[in-house]
């Protein structure tokens, strides 16, 4: 079973892929960073486990691709969707990568954490994807861990029991901590508009200034946006410096994609994308 | 009809298509049927042109409710821009729900360009239901929430004043 070090080594060597973008030990720290491997004698410092949190699919966007040619990247189940739902929306050509899947046992939810059943991801509870599904060459590893119990499918149904105006309130208040970093946009691989609608100015759309208003505006349409889009990587939740459960939000959306039109994001590249087709069946029991 | 109760009238957005619910809407006008007069039409080529944005816009601009409406499906003037529009709008209704904007706030409706008693039926209905739920306080009074406090608003506003 070839190691991760060795499959870039020779993708590197024999020129196959210019690049690869992989994960590296951070210095010093219990933490990985994005590291662009160019040389074979990079492949050495790459690095993969539990503290491999970025979804580094992130990079393979038009404005952010570390190379003209074709690139590697390592990429744990999540990340493969997020490639998959690129290719599916003509971001990228199968050709344009060579995915290194790693199989993967959950990673933590905060950079520097050691692995355990409290400090794994929220996305790593419910995941269905510890093979990648998408992989040229798939580095074998531990898929199996511990999962606790399902804590944001709880707090979703707490919150679908209350009433409207209590669930205007709980995001009012959540929403009100947002400062308009966008974060959330920048670590998201789906989020490559060149120009988002939140900087389109004739007309003003989404208000920029960090008050509730905007705010509501900025982050619901940044989450419909992302409806049948979104692969439940959760990085822009994780990114978020205010905390707002934006995964919530996300998942909320995918499990509509999943019970209207028995449809996920980012699991076949050659399906098309949801809400680019229509069915004459789909339901419609909500309109007069 | 119901005539209101109350001083308070709801104000309603109604983002219509051009070749369907306007012209429905239309004919319920020369028809001289009797309608409620709180829906603000707002005139759009087809449903498929109805951004979730402006549901958004309507509501931060004092709306209390919105109600979209276009052709029946396989109706649609430019054939499949109502379907579109479909998908979009059951996740939009679920987001919206889910973030406290429900159903009785946001309605959906097809009307043909010969059904103005349908328009009517559709129209009142709506009304009669956010008149029930009463304003949307909670969403405009974010419309005065600034990001600085009030207080420290009026210090800034002073010392402007005393520099001019």
């Amino acid at each position: 079973m070839p190691s991760l070090q060795h499959v870039v080594k020779d993708l590197l060597a024999s020129g196959a892929v210019e690049v690869v973008i992989g994960y590296e030990k951070a210095p010093g720290q219990n933490r990985t960073r994005p590291f662009f491997a160019r040389t074979p004698e990079d492949a050495d410092r790459l690095v993969f486990d539990f503290s491999a949190l970025n979804n580094l699919a992130v990079y393979l966007t038009r404005q952010k691709r570390p190379a003209k040619g074709k690139i590697g990247i390592v990429a744990k189940g999540c990340d493969a969707r997020a490639i998959t739902m690129l290719m599916q929306e003509q971001q990228l050509t199968r050709d344009d990568v060579h995915v290194i899947g790693m199989e993967c046992s959950g990673v933590t939810a905060e950079m520097g954490a050691d692995l355990s059943k409290d400090t794994l991801a929220a996305k790593c509870v419910t995941c269905k994807v510890q093979t990648p599904p998408l992989a040229d060459t798939l580095v074998e590893g531990p898929k199996d861990y511990e999962r606790p119990d399902d804590r944001n499918g709880a707090r979703m149904r707490e919150l679908e029991a209350m009433t409207p105006e209590q669930r205007f309130a709980f995001w009012a208040g959540e929403f009100d901590r947002c400062v308009r970093c966008y974060a959330c946009r920048q670590a998201c691989p789906m989020c490559y508009c060149e120009q988002c609608v939140a900087e389109k100015n004739q007309p003003q759309w989404i208000e920029t200034s960090a008050t509730l208003r905007g705010n509501i505006a900025w982050n619901v349409i940044r989450a419909f946006h992302l409806g049948g889009r979104c692969v439940g990587c959760n990085e822009c939740e994780r990114a978020c410096p205010a905390d707002i459960p934006l995964g919530l939000l996300n998942r909320k959306l995918g499990m509509v994609a999943g019970q209207e039109f028995g449809y996920a994001a980012g699991m076949d590249a050659s399906a098309p994308t949801l809400v680019g087709t229509w069915d004459k069946s789909d339901r419609q029991e909500y309109i007069k | 009809m119901k005539m209101p109760t109350s001083t308070w009238n709801p104000k309603i957005v109604a983002f219509v298509c051009n070749w369907c619910t306007y012209t429905g809407a239309d004919l319920a006008g020369t028809s001289r049927l009797k309608q409620e007069p709180n829906a603000r039409l707002i005139r759009v080529p087809c449903t498929g042109r109805i951004d979730p944005v402006f549901v958004i816009k309507a509501f931060e601009s004092g709306a209390d409710g919105v109600l979209i409406s276009g052709c029946h499906p396989a109706d649609c003037h430019y054939n499949t821009g109502n379907y579109h529009a479909r998908r979009r709008w059951t996740l939009f209704h679920n987001l919206l729900d889910f973030v406290g904007i429900d159903s009785s706030r946001l309605h959906f409706s097809w009307v043909s360009a010969s059904e103005g008693k349908k328009w009517v039926t559709v129209v009142d209905g709506v009304i009669d239901e956010i008149r029930a739920r009463g304003p949307f306080e909670r969403y405009q009074k974010a419309n005065s929430e600034f990001a600085l406090p009030p207080a420290l608003f009026e210090a800034a506003a002073k010392e402007v004043q005393q520099h001019a």
